[in-house]
């Protein structure tokens, strides 16, 4: 009883410890800037978060059936271009997902949790991330790119339909933000 | 000199490590910033908190201003830069599309791979849900597909849509970004009642 509690409660208070306050975002933000030049110096393009995405769908499209694959335009393109596991933007993800990771730890972020306000519960937060994917998803195709692609990526060449892209997303967030404000406030 | 890829040839293996590399860095700050966390994603949307704003565009004058210098010194080649074509209707109608999916999911394509790194099932929920979108595209609309691939066009920037050399766009995005910091500080005092 002495020793659990003697050995327990050193442990909890160790998982109740404060995780590390985020960075600056102007310290955060200048070093996304540098990681983007860097993709820019060395591959010639910026970043990208969507096309892994498309790449894994037309490999599992063609392990389920060839010839459907083959009947979709963009399937095809992206078989074309081979296996998902020799595309960059995947490898890029892959680093991506390192790079937080041991970021989160070393913080002491990393929790087993769902990221929602007070007023819903977590399936229902956890349908609406999904919708909320489903539909980004989406609308990322149609723009060719995301946050990453199109917002970051094209914004720092002066891409004029990246500028365009960047505008349309915070019209359309503030938009909705107010029919969602159950799920965040 | 850079773009390095023209200029060294690398292997296969070199060039996906080098984006193994890449992505790294790029997890790290977005989850120092905070971007794992749909919570402090979605706070820019509510203005108590405009991380979001800050971080994107520091990230963007940061690259922007080191293209720029790196052009002027001759040692990038800005022709070889891949800039995507485009085409306005598709770059509105898919960032509305994209803006909605932002808000009611909580994050973006590249931040809820941090957030899933982190642990949240929330991020697992949304990138299972981009899986899904890209895969029903694919599926259902091959003939949008073309026809907003077909009317794109090529290379569109600001300095060549209005014959101002870049370097004023640079001054100007500088200068706008010092503007929006007094203004975020400004919004963020007015909204502080929002926080959690």
């Amino acid at each position: 009883m002495n020793v659990t509690t003697a050995t327990g409660f050193p442990a909890r208070e160790n998982a109740k410890a404060k995780p590390a306050p985020f960075w600056n975002p102007y310290l955060a933000g200048f070093g996304l800037g540098l990681v983007l030049l860097a993709a820019y110096l060395v591959e010639g393009r910026g970043l990208g978060a969507t096309g892994a995405y498309s790449s894994v769908a037309a490999w599992i499209a063609n392990a389920i059936s060839p010839e459907h694959a083959q009947a979709s335009e963009i399937h095809a393109r992206y078989l074309a271009s081979g296996s998902p596991l020799t595309a960059w933007l995947t490898w890029l993800l892959v680093g991506t997902f390192v790079g937080a990771a041991v970021s989160g730890l070393v913080a002491g972020r990393f929790a087993v949790t769902v990221e929602k306000g007070p007023r819903l519960s977590d399936g229902q937060r956890l349908a609406l991330a999904l919708a909320g994917g489903v539909i980004a998803g989406v609308g990322a195709k149609i723009a060719r790119g995301c946050t990453s692609g199109q917002a970051l990526t094209g914004a720092s060449v002066l891409n004029a339909g990246s500028l365009v892209f960047m505008l349309a997303v915070f019209v359309a967030g503030y938009s909705v933000a107010w029919m969602a404000r159950k799920e965040w406030l | 000199m850079f773009p390095l890829t023209y200029s060294m040839e690398f292997t296969q293996l070199t060039s996906l490590a080098l984006a193994v590399v890449i992505g790294l860095g790029f997890g790290f700050f977005l989850e120092r910033a905070g971007f794992g966390s749909a919570r402090k994603l979605m706070a820019v949307f509510y203005l108590y908190d405009m991380a979001v704003v800050k971080v994107m565009f520091t990230a963007i004058v940061t690259a922007l201003v080191g293209i720029f210098l790196l052009t002027a010194a001759g040692e990038l080649d800005f022709a070889m830069l891949y800039i995507e074509p485009t085409n306005y209707p598709a770059a509105i109608i898919g960032g509305l599309v994209f803006g909605a999916g932002f808000v009611i999911g909580g994050y973006c394509p590249g931040t809820s791979v941090a957030a899933c790194a982190t642990g949240r099932l929330d991020g697992l929920a949304f990138v299972a849900g981009i899986f899904a979108g890209s895969y029903a595209y694919a599926e259902f609309l091959t003939g949008l597909d073309a026809w907003l691939a077909s009317s794109a066009q090529p290379d569109v920037t600001l300095p060549g849509l209005t014959g101002i050399p870049m370097g004023w766009f640079v001054l100007a995005f500088v200068a706008f970004l010092g503007l929006a910091a007094w203004g975020m500080k400004a919004a963020e005092r007015r909204f502080a009642g929002l926080r959690p």
